[in-house]
């Protein structure tokens, strides 16, 4: 234990070392996706259009902060989105079935609670499993309990007052933007400054050594993956109330787009390395790059190879950045 | 050496954003803009009608945006229409993924002072000031099955495979096809519809659809697909299987995509109308809207270019739809002439 925590949080402070930091770099690509975007489009550099915006992508990105949990331990949670559809679902169904909507909305964030919890049992109680068969095995199931559930069809005619979720401001700011800060404070707290978050960067290190230290490695594995279906839940909700009304085949491909955000946000797939700020910012380097896009009228399939090629990048970038000296302490 | 390649790719990542400056280039020069957003991208039906919007746009001087999202759904067009509000264009006509799930995106864009239409395939009445439609729903539906009826020799098992289950325009020509059959049930006595299937308007999932229905149905007579996409994929998977004859496929194909079945047989005829006509419709009709000349009553009339005048009829859904005509019938012997045209 006393190893992990000198690796996690005792690096030797310098300014150097901290202009160094991926998140600046993270910071640079924003600025000039800013820029770039005022470029191409005079409708871009706007107040009301940049504080609005981020409603228009924010619902995916609650995902993102406990896939960066997942990724720091090494994992991967495929079936998120397969999550957010199932809880979206049971959600228009009960309500539609004479559940009042704040319960509904309770259900929801119970189905997507439940969901990550079984992957996290699955995967605590048969270590034998692969974290990649075990989520790829639920993001099927659970899309298909979710067809089963509706059939083919759309459920909605939510209550009015349900629309605010996803379209709302409070003085002037979208509601869903204030939810997401507050969102990333906690999760940021989480990880960072408890003994829980030092446990994650620790199993992502070397999960053995952690469980031989007496560290309850299964724990933190069952709260990460539970954490990832509840977010999954909250997406729902959000996704719900943007549309309307919801079908089983919502939120189809989340999983890829939470990872890529997760992945250019500097965390590393071989675990333990990552930090919470670098998704955040991912997180609005997509969402305001593919809108600056949209905005130019540039089409569809561009916007996915730039983004692709955005990714490619910066994994290439941070293979440099992660020293050899560094790697070998992990290890 | 190390220092210089990292350096060289921190310099690619931070460029890569702007080097789409190059690429996009946009321009506010006070021209009016009308923008069409379709279903979603790689649909060679959608291409038609989105030309035939900028054709119409084009011609009356002003400028068009055509967009597509990459996935044929409610959230991707959302995006799209807020970019466009964003762009404060003038008119927004959209081919809905989503009957209802697009309303507040759309109810957004008209409190902007946006004229929204939809085209090809409707969104609810509340969202939209009309909806131009290409011919009248109820005679797609009766008009395929009376050619299943006909292709299956007045017996026999039927299917349908359809583009996504909340597609309103086809979900509407299934209902039509419904009430065709259950009308006359004397005459359909022994026509009998065993599944809709859906195949999303992407090729794959078509293809995996209608070998689906194949293995499920091993007396299946004839297979309608009422959308491009679809009619294609069925098309092609009767063929591979060497079917031609025992199974045969009609619906709604685009001619140049069907030339190949219907030349080989396994498409006996086919139905459809010129998609690049319906974007034109739209493109006057929105135009007329965003003027406020257009205003959705039924009884109104305006002038569409080359096409003339059409007028603003009451529509099934509660809202009012223009109509562009009739469906044409395509088969072996006029295919030739059409496939070159679209």
């Amino acid at each position: 234990m006393s190893d992990v925590r000198k690796i996690s949080i005792e690096k030797e402070w310098s300014w150097k070392g901290f202009f160094l930091q991926w998140e600046w770099l993270l910071v640079l690509v924003l600025i000039v996706v800013f820029l770039v975007n005022s470029l191409i489009s005079p409708y871009f550099l706007t107040l009301s259009s940049l504080i609005q915006t981020p409603s228009t992508f924010l619902d995916k990105a609650f995902i993102v902060f406990p896939m960066t949990m997942v990724i720091i331990l090494g994992r991967i949670d495929i079936s998120v989105g397969s999550t957010v559809a199932l809880s979206a679902v049971v959600m228009a169904v009960s309500y539609n079935a004479g559940v009042p909507m704040p319960v509904a909305m309770i259900i929801c964030l119970l189905v997507g609670t439940i969901g990550g919890g079984l992957n996290g049992l699955l995967l605590t109680q048969f270590k034998e499993l692969s974290h990649v068969i075990v989520t790829l095995a639920s993001m099927i199931i659970y899309r298909g309990i979710a067809y089963i559930i509706l059939g083919d069809q759309a459920s909605g005619g939510f209550p009015d007052w349900y629309s605010f979720l996803g379209w709302g401001s409070i003085a002037g700011i979208p509601f869903i933007l204030i939810v997401f800060a507050v969102a990333a404070v906690i999760f940021g707290l989480v990880l960072h400054k408890t003994r829980f978050g030092r446990s994650v960067y620790g199993m992502g290190f070397n999960s053995t050594t952690c469980e031989y230290s007496g560290l309850r490695t299964d724990r933190v594995t069952l709260i990460v993956f539970t954490l990832a279906g509840l977010m999954s839940a909250v997406t729902a909700l959000f996704l719900t109330s943007r549309m309307g009304s919801t079908r089983p085949n919502v939120a189809t491909g989340y999983e890829l787009e939470v990872i890529t955000m997760v992945a250019l946000g500097g965390v590393s797939t071989s675990g333990g390395i990552g930090k919470i700020g670098g998704p955040i910012l991912a997180v609005f380097i997509i969402g305001y790059l593919s809108y600056g896009m949209g905005l130019a009228n540039i089409q569809a399939p561009v916007v996915l190879v730039v983004i692709g090629l955005l990714l490619i990048v910066s994994v290439l970038a941070m293979k440099f950045r992660v020293s050899p000296k560094k790697r070998k302490l992990a290890m | 050496m190390k220092k210089t390649t990292f350096l060289l790719i921190i310099l690619a990542m931070v460029l890569l954003p702007a080097t789409m400056a190059f690429a996009a280039g946009t321009k506010d020069d006070g021209v009016e803009r009308h923008a069409f957003i379709f279903k979603n991208t790689g649909n060679p039906y959608g291409d038609k009608q989105m030309q035939g919007f900028a054709d119409g746009i084009e011609e009356m001087g002003f400028e068009a945006i055509t967009r597509a999202p990459d996935q044929p759904t409610a959230e991707a067009q959302i995006q799209i229409i807020e970019q466009l509000i964003a762009q404060k264009v003038d008119s927004i006509s959209i081919t809905g993924n989503d009957f209802d799930a697009l309303q507040p995106a759309l109810r957004k864009a008209m409190d902007a002072g946006i004229a929204i239409l939809s085209a090809d395939s409707a969104v609810n009445p509340e969202s939209r000031i009309t909806h131009i439609n290409q011919a009248d729903s109820e005679m797609i539906g009766r008009t395929l099955i009376q050619a299943a009826y006909d292709m299956a020799e007045g017996a026999g098992e039927i299917a349908v495979l359809s583009a996504t289950s909340q597609a309103s325009n086809q979900n509407l020509w299934i209902e039509w096809m419904k009430k065709e059959l259950d009308e006359n049930s004397g005459k359909y006595a022994n026509l009998k519809l065993v599944r809709i299937a859906y195949g999303d308007d992407l090729r794959d999932k078509s293809v995996s659809e209608t070998e689906g229905l194949l293995q499920s149905f091993p007396n299946l007579e004839v297979i309608i697909a009422p959308t491009t996409v679809g009619i294609a994929a069925a098309g092609r998977v009767i063929t591979d299987r060497g079917l031609i004859g025992q199974i045969d496929v009609t619906g709604l194909g685009l001619p140049s995509e069907m030339a190949e079945y219907i030349e080989n047989g396994s498409c006996p005829y086919m139905f459809l109308w010129n998609p690049i006509d319906v974007g034109y419709l739209t493109a006057y009709a929105a135009v007329a809207a965003s003027r406020g000349e257009l205003t959705g009553a039924a009884g109104e009339f305006f002038s569409a270019g080359r096409l003339g005048e059409f007028s603003v009829v009451k529509a099934s859904d509660g809202g009012t739809e223009v109509l562009l005509g009739a469906p044409f019938k395509f088969e072996p012997s006029n295919i030739g002439e059409w496939k070159s045209v679209y």
